[in-house]
């Protein structure tokens, strides 16, 4: 089972941006996608580190695709989308506006936050140059086993949200401004002293959800810790880590043992909360309960 | 020519009242999961589809089938037959939202007109073309993150009708790209057709505070003599930092009433109101009220003042994302 | 933004005041008979309510004196009235010309609820299902009552119109609605 590392969702400064790459680079893990993926005001304060991470992966082994913007709405980002293309190394489809702008034959990968919930939209994918689709987070596992099985009679390679806070919605606002009392024009680049994002709790104090400028986010680590073999037997092939501010490179270790057949998955909980012990964690999504909900490993087992 | 107004309907007895008020188009959908609706005790079966449509054709109006939600792995076969059953009722076109149903409606139904929904979020003339060059889509519902010049630049650029959402409950979130409602409930409008279901609500009365909670999460509290508005997620009453607020919308819904003649100019074919969940009541109500604004704006006579304030969510009303200091 | 609101009417002291006294039982068993004659012309309406066909309902007209209990019973309604508590699995509460209003299609469930003229409480999604059957099967209670009442329809009739004016209660289904 390979690893992907996810694009970071959120606003780091450039020397942090640049620092993180530095440390996956070092990583066991198979592919990297990176970019900007949440709001084109950020791109330009880390747009010229780019190239050096990119040589710098490219150097470590490890496959490198670059990721277009979640919602494409300005003709700025519709500019960005078509310079993106143009950098010629692979994109990582999020938004389908960006199909328009792929020479037809380019080969390309899609994200999670592209809506593939069967094999009509999957084999249409794969009929424009597809080759890799990371499914929506929102998939119950009985919907992967299909696409998977799918897939694999297509040539198509099939990843999963395999880590991290859930990407649950895009928006054209920006929460994190409107928490100030500003507009997203005037943002003032709001969401940059929360690295993992702003806790967002109910009136009873119960922690929900994440805010990450334009994107909401759970609050709970999504995990497929207890689910691996089923994903495995199921066909798929990559899981995919999303960045956090702390622990990631160990993250990335920790999975790497695990799809090694080395630890548990409750071994690599534990060593999660023993480095982050305020996170959460839930499976629901994959095991078709709420998303929110965590499994056992017993009850896993059963699913 | 007059804006065409398209008015939701949940049930037989709403689309006839809508046809009575005036209602140029009328959307509706089958009961069960392949439309964003799929409410209990709302919806059509396949006679009340047929005679529906039958119904509106005589008296002049269009149906349109919403069949928007995203067909699940393993069972597309319960979406191609709404697809199949929604020509054979009739319908003047159905409104698709997922790329591979679209795929399937154009190879199989090709004389069926498509529309593209609004769960699709084409959010630029990029997308619009796309859809309208790859599927045959002939008209595309704006997602309701974009504000009047933007929807006029994307006229601008493309030859495809646009539709846009002019009053009743709002997204906040892209439509068609949001699980919230599932990462709390298990149930989504993507995949079930509901969002924030009446299932998982419960309300409690303490002393005439209410307390609103979705799926075990309070949501709302409105104090005694406070409008109560429905617990739907992205419009909840959250915590962040020092704030305690509607973080992500108020409780209020689209009104966008007074910027028809804005959307005219702006190129827009169709005005949408949204609510297939509410009664006839509402229906005759808010489409009068809107086909009386058309067609004054037609005749060149001034825009009517609205009495829909109390038709609406939490009794307040917003221009949403058409003045783009929403955002 | 704005904010607006409509009143709906109480029900008048003269109507509810009675209802202290009036032995439930016989008024019970009349409009169960009532329910069921409705249940035997509207069969859509109990396909609507589909999962909730034998849910129990609470009605509660917060300006009388008693309470309605509802079974669905799979299209053979029983009606109960009752001056006491009761369970049921959801619980609608209003004004009598709310619920009224909402049968006769005159107001908007939402809009009531919004406004909290309506109060809902228990299982919301049977709440849901009824008031939108009972929406699509476009009752008039009165012209029902008027099919039981032969000879008398006439004067009965004439009684109905009556104090729908002067209650503002909708006893009829209107052409259209008031708002």
């Amino acid at each position: 089972m390979q690893l992907t590392v996810a694009p970071i969702p959120f606003f780091w400064s450039k020397d942090t941006w640049s620092a993180f790459y530095e440390e996956i680079a070092e990583t066991s893990v198979d592919r990297v996608v990176l970019g900007e993926l949440v709001c084109s005001k950020r791109l330009p304060f880390f747009q010229d580190q780019i190239p050096g991470a990119i040589e710098r992966l490219i150097a470590a082994g490890k496959d490198v695709a670059l990721t277009s913007l979640a919602l494409i709405t300005l003709k700025r980002e519709r500019k960005l989308t078509a310079d993106l293309v143009e950098m010629g190394l692979e994109v990582e489809v999020n938004d389908l506006s960006v199909l328009p702008y792929l020479p037809k034959g380019t080969n390309f990968s899609v994200g999670p936050l592209v809506n593939v919930y069967n094999e009509g939209t999957l084999r249409w994918l794969a009929s424009l140059g597809a080759t890799r689709i990371c499914l929506p987070p929102e998939l119950p596992l009985a919907s992967v086993e299909i696409l998977a099985k799918e897939a694999a009679a297509l040539g198509v390679t099939i990843e999963v949200w395999g880590h991290g806070r859930l990407p649950l919605a895009i928006s054209g606002r920006c929460y994190h401004a409107r928490l100030h009392g500003r507009t997203k024009d005037n943002c003032q680049f709001a969401c940059e002293d929360d690295p993992d994002g702003l806790d967002v709790a109910t009136l009873d104090g119960q922690p929900f959800l994440t805010m990450n400028g334009v994107q909401t986010l759970s609050d709970s680590y999504a995990t497929t810790v207890h689910q691996i073999d089923q994903l495995r037997d199921a066909g798929v092939t990559a899981l995919r880590l999303s960045p956090q501010s702390k622990g990631f490179a160990e993250l990335c270790h920790q999975y790497r043992a695990l799809v090694e057949g080395q630890c548990s998955g409750e071994a690599v909980l534990d060593a999660i909360t023993e480095q982050t012990p305020e996170v959460r964690f839930s499976d629901g999504f994959l095991t078709g309960d709420r998303g929110v909900a965590m499994s056992t490993p017993a009850i896993a087992a059963r699913t | 020519m007059v804006m065409e107004i398209v008015c939701p309907a949940g049930t037989p007895a709403a689309l006839r009242a809508a046809v009575k008020a005036g209602a140029h188009t009328i959307y509706c959908g089958f009961a069960d999961e392949t439309n964003a609706r799929n409410f209990p005790g709302l919806n059509f079966d396949r006679v009340e589809m047929r005679d529906s449509v039958a119904f509106a054709h005589q008296h002049g109006s269009k149906v349109l089938v919403a069949i928007n939600t995203f067909p699940r792995a393993g069972d597309e076969a319960i979406w191609h037959r709404a697809v199949a059953d929604a020509e054979s009722c009739g319908a003047d076109a159905v409104i698709l939202a997922d790329a591979g149903l679209l795929d399937y409606a154009a190879r199989h139904h090709p004389n069926l007109r498509r529309h593209l929904s609004v769960q699709a979020a084409a959010a630029n003339a990029d997308m619009v073309n796309f859809y309208a060059e790859t599927f045959g889509v002939k008209r595309v519902v704006l997602p309701r993150v974009l504000s009047v010049p933007e929807i006029a630049a994307i006229n601008a650029e493309t030859e495809v009708e646009t539709e846009v959402f002019v009053f009743g409950g709002l997204c906040v979130m892209a439509e068609g790209r949001c699980s919230l409602s599932s990462y709390a409930t298990g149930r989504s409008p993507n995949m079930n057709g509901v969002c924030s279901p009446a299932s998982h609500v419960e309300y409690h009365d303490h002393n005439g505070v209410l307390d609103a909670q979705l799926g075990g999460y309070t949501i709302h509290r409105a104090q005694k003599g406070d409008a109560a508005p429905y617990p739907t997620l992205c419009k909840g009453c959250f915590s962040a930092g020092e704030k305690t607020d509607h973080l992500f919308e108020d409780p209020v819904s689209l009104n966008a009433e007074q910027l028809i003649p804005q959307l005219q100019k702006a190129g827009v074919t169709a005005l949408k109101i949204e609510g297939r969940q509410r009664s006839r009541s509402y229906v005759t109500q808010v489409v009068r009220n809107f086909r009386e604004a058309v067609d004054a704006l037609e005749d060149g006579r001034p825009m009517p003042q609205g009495m829909l304030a109390r038709l609406s969510e939490g009794q307040a009303m917003t221009t949403g994302a058409y003045k783009k200091t929403w955002r | 933004m704005s904010q607006t609101s409509v009143s709906v009417p109480r029900c008048p002291p003269l109507l509810a005041v009675p209802l202290r006294a009036v032995p439930l039982a016989p008024l019970s068993a009349s409009l169960t008979a009532f329910s069921r004659r409705i249940a035997t012309s509207h069969p859509g309406l109990y396909r609507r309510l589909g999962d909730y066909a034998n849910t129990p309902f609470v009605i509660d007209p917060t300006d009388l004196p008693l309470v309605i209990l509802l079974h669905p019973g799979n299209g053979k309604p029983t009606i109960t009235l009752t001056r006491r508590p009761v369970e049921g699995a959801a619980r609608i509460a209003g004004p009598l010309a709310a619920l009224l209003g909402l049968v006769h299609g005159g107001f908007d469930g939402d809009a009531l609820f919004f406004s909290r003229d309506l109060v809902i409480e228990g299982d919301t999604s049977a709440s849901l299902a009824l008031r939108n059957a009972i929406d699509d099967a476009e009752l008039d209670l009165s012209e029902e009552l008027l099919n039981l009442t032969g000879p008398l329809a006439a004067p009965v009739h004439r009684a109905l119109l009556l104090l729908e004016r002067r209650t503002g209660l909708y006893l009829t289904r209107p052409e259209e609605a008031a708002w």
